[in-house]
């Protein structure tokens, strides 16, 4: 505990004096923050500053071994420097999936050679990355993907269709998943490869949501020659990884709806939107009984699930194996999300309707449009149909 | 305290369930019902719940009791929901022993709360009235002043085990407020009328008819028992939410068993995907039901200023869960689930009276937004 505590006041200390004063107070999420990458543009050059002093000190990936960018940290130490920052109210320097995605699998999966090549590009923020696992005929079916991969010498010749690639508009390197040997069993013949997006034959086209925003991409690739030695793993053996790599997915997606991380507000989102747009009757109670009813549910519901994913960290740090409550994160996560926007919504009433122009502030309509953007969760990273099947299968021993 | 069960606790669940399914198979309290038992549950055994210790877990060893928590409690409380034993630790223990143990005095402790603790007297708290519904000091039953005593008028309802109970723990208006009174059940004026309900609980309506008190029949002081009803209901609720815990896992595994077993067009109707979606929502609600009783149950222990809240959350979400395990359970055990002879029934029948007691879910919602403030 010495170490500890000697470790936070030199950690204090390093932040103030490294931090620039222009990034203190800024929210960021984990969808909002900086992702680096060679097309990264910088509003506020300071940013930029901060990802690189953080970087040099090992603190964009703090639990990673120093000899790839990483700070060496452990888990303790970690939380202890999340808690310096949460003091200054720091952003994190550094958010993306080279972070949260493929650099965990490298870890566990890559080759020497492949750790020390990306590993540190990442940590500083030097390359941005994106997945390639959906296709247009390969949705919550993935392990029929048809990207073919075909060998030649040493190289593979790529081509075929991805489609939501998230920020592919902005990535600099893809992790995607490929058909390398077609007359397998679908799941047996599937390579997880590593492919640089910046050569000829790989084209990107944002892909426009009914949320107005454009988040995701199409990937095209023609005749894209990548070397065999950015397989991760072997080649065949893609299933194995991917599965490995999507369970990182699933928890970060359950983490950012409100898990136990969720940032605390001094007052209610509901209770503002209320006051705004709702009025309290003469005992103070939200005037809409109905509506009282669905925000004290929804409200009920976040905290039970916050209970739940406690619960699973506290057996974790007991030293327990995951409990089965595990496998209910993301369907109840993205569900609890969806149905609180609903919620929000209605409680605007007719302000909801906005899209853009006069008569709608830029509150309402965000507002909307993030309530649009939620009818994906149930959707990406795994149906909740998906997700129910597992639960019956894995978790309840359902037959086939 | 951490979401996780310590060495000590993980040792406790399993002596409970042990002794449940040793002494206590669900046909124990088939046969007690069927034979319309008079005291609806087993003496002797709950001389032995009182010799391991249980019945004195959340008391402190001043009044016989173990000096332990409410979480540790919940444990037992769940083993006994999984076999939907009678015993009558709910209302003794939870209700009329936390009166005791939050208002009595030194004197009511000692004789009325050691005995409990051992096994030896049962105490029930008579607070609901017909119009009360399910806030606990709506009251009408009145105390007036008479010499250097107290007169009592009025009827209480719904008294968990007040068939059985040799004193109560009565609510009623004095010039003060809301007062408790012991009334033991031998006084003249009061009468006690079983109840025969459907999930073959224990219960009695009671009659005042100018039951005289002396003055040291007072548990706390005069005016302050609203207070002291609101505390045990809350800690009660939280028990009776571990029992539902337990039931509804039990009931879940009855009917998992089921969907594994039965087979309608050649298949197991567990391959089903309208049923297995249907069982994994199920799940999803008693993981999430664990979670809150575990939580609420820390909370007492801890005096979380947030208990109120945590309360309500895992009443809300235990009513709807148990009853949506009874009602899909009977669903997917199809015509056999409506027969007297499987248990699924019985776990149903559980579910809602169990619902009903305390608030249900609709009920416990507008709780926690009265008490967020909105």
């Amino acid at each position: 505990m010495a170490d500890l505590d000697t470790f936070r006041a030199e950690t204090a200390k390093w932040l103030d004096q490294n931090a620039p004063q222009s990034i203190r107070g800024i929210p960021a999420t984990e969808l909002d923050g900086n992702w680096g990458g060679k097309k990264a543009k910088y509003a506020n050059p300071d940013l930029k500053t901060w990802l690189d002093v953080c970087a040099a000190k090992g603190f964009t990936a703090p639990t990673w071994p120093l000899e790839y960018g990483g700070g060496g940290l452990s888990k303790a130490e970690e939380k202890v420097l999340h808690q310096e920052m949460g003091k200054l109210r720091l952003p994190p320097p550094l958010v993306g999936f080279g972070l949260t995605m493929i650099g965990p699998t490298l870890l566990r999966f890559g080759t020497e050679d492949q750790k020390k090549e990306h590993l540190t590009k990442i940590t500083r923020g030097e390359i941005r990355w994106c997945q390639g696992y959906s296709e247009p005929g390969s949705g919550s079916d993935l392990a029929s993907l048809q990207t073919r991969a075909v060998r030649d010498g040493d190289d593979f010749v790529i081509s075929g269709q991805k489609v939501w690639t998230s920020y592919a508009d902005q990535a600099d390197w893809i992790f995607a998943l490929v058909r390398t040997d077609p007359k397998a069993k679908k799941q047996e013949g599937i390579t997880f490869i590593l492919i640089d997006m910046d050569q000829p034959g790989v084209a990107v086209k944002p892909i426009l949501l009914i949320s107005g925003k454009s988040p995701f991409c199409e990937t095209y690739f023609d005749e894209v020659r990548v070397p065999v030695k950015n397989v991760i793993s072997e080649i065949n053996a893609g299933w194995t990884v991917a599965k490995a790599l999507l369970g990182h997915e699933r928890s970060m997606i359950a983490g950012t709806f409100g898990g136990a991380s969720a940032p605390k507000r001094k007052k209610s989102r509901f209770v503002e939107l209320a006051e705004r747009y709702v009025g309290f009757d003469a005992e103070g109670r939200i005037d809409d009984a109905v509506l009282r009813d669905d925000v004290a549910r929804s409200e009920m519901d976040t905290r039970a699930f916050g209970l739940t994913v406690q619960r699973s960290t506290d057996a974790a740090k007991a030293g327990h194996q995951p409990g089965p409550e595990s496998s209910m994160f993301k369907v109840y996560a993205t569900e609890t999300n969806m149905r609180r926007h609903e919620v929000m919504v209605r409680m605007m009433g007719a302000q909801a309707t906005g899209w853009e122009g006069a008569g709608f502030d830029e509150e309402e309509t965000e507002l909307t449009k993030a309530w649009l953007r939620t009818r994906g969760n149930s959707i990406e990273g795994g149906t909740s149909e998906i997700q129910l099947n597992i639960i019956a299968k894995r978790v309840l021993g359902l037959p086939d | 305290m951490a979401l996780v069960l310590t060495e000590d606790q993980e040792l406790i669940a399993k002596t409970a369930r042990d002794f449940v399914d040793e002494e206590s198979p669900v046909s124990r309290m088939r046969a007690l019902r069927d034979s319309r038992d008079e005291t609806g549950f087993s003496r002797p055994l709950w001389k032995q719940m009182a010799e391991l210790g249980w019945l004195g877990i959340p008391f402190p060893e001043a009044v016989g009791g173990a000096g332990m928590g409410h979480a540790d409690l919940a444990l037992v409380l769940e083993a006994l929901g999984r076999n939907l034993a009678p015993e009558p630790i709910l209302s003794n223990v939870l209700m009329g022993g936390q009166a005791l143990l939050l208002a009595g005095s030194e004197g009511q402790q000692e004789e009325w709360l050691v005995p409990l603790v051992n096994g030896d007297k049962l105490v029930s708290l008579a607070y609901a009235e017909r119009a009360s519904r399910y806030a606990p000091n709506k009251i009408e039953a009145k105390a007036d002043k008479s010499g250097d005593g107290w007169t009592l008028s009025g009827e209480k309802v719904h008294v968990l085990d007040g068939h059985v109970a040799d004193v109560f723990v009565v609510s009623a208006l004095t010039p003060g407020g809301v007062s408790l009174f012991l009334v033991p059940a031998d006084a003249s004026g009061l009468s006690r009328e079983r109840l025969v309900r459907m999930d073959s609980r224990g219960a009695a309506n009671l009659t005042l008819d100018g039951v005289a008190v002396p003055a040291d029949a007072m548990l706390g002081e005069e005016g302050q028992g609203a207070a002291v009803v609101e505390q045990v209901i809350d800690r009660a609720t939280v028990g009776l939410c571990a029992e539902m815990l337990g039931g509804m896992t039990r009931a879940f595994e009855l009917t998992l068993d089921y969907l594994k077993e039965r087979e309608q067009f050649g298949v197991k109707i567990g391959s089903f995907q309208g049923l297995q979606h249907r069982a994994a929502e199920l799940f999803m609600e008693i993981e999430l039901a664990r979670s809150a009783v575990m939580a609420a149950s820390r909370a007492i222990d801890d005096d979380d200023p947030d208990l109120a809240r945590l309360v309500s959350l895992t009443k809300a979400r235990c009513s709807d869960a148990y009853v949506l395990a009874g009602n899909e359970g009977v669903q997917m055990f199809g015509g056999v689930g409506m027969t007297d002879e499987y248990d699924i029934g019985l776990y149903l029948k559980r579910a809602r009276a169990a619902e009903l007691t305390f608030g249900d879910s609709g009920w416990h919602r507008d709780r926690w937004a009265r008490l967020s403030g909105y």
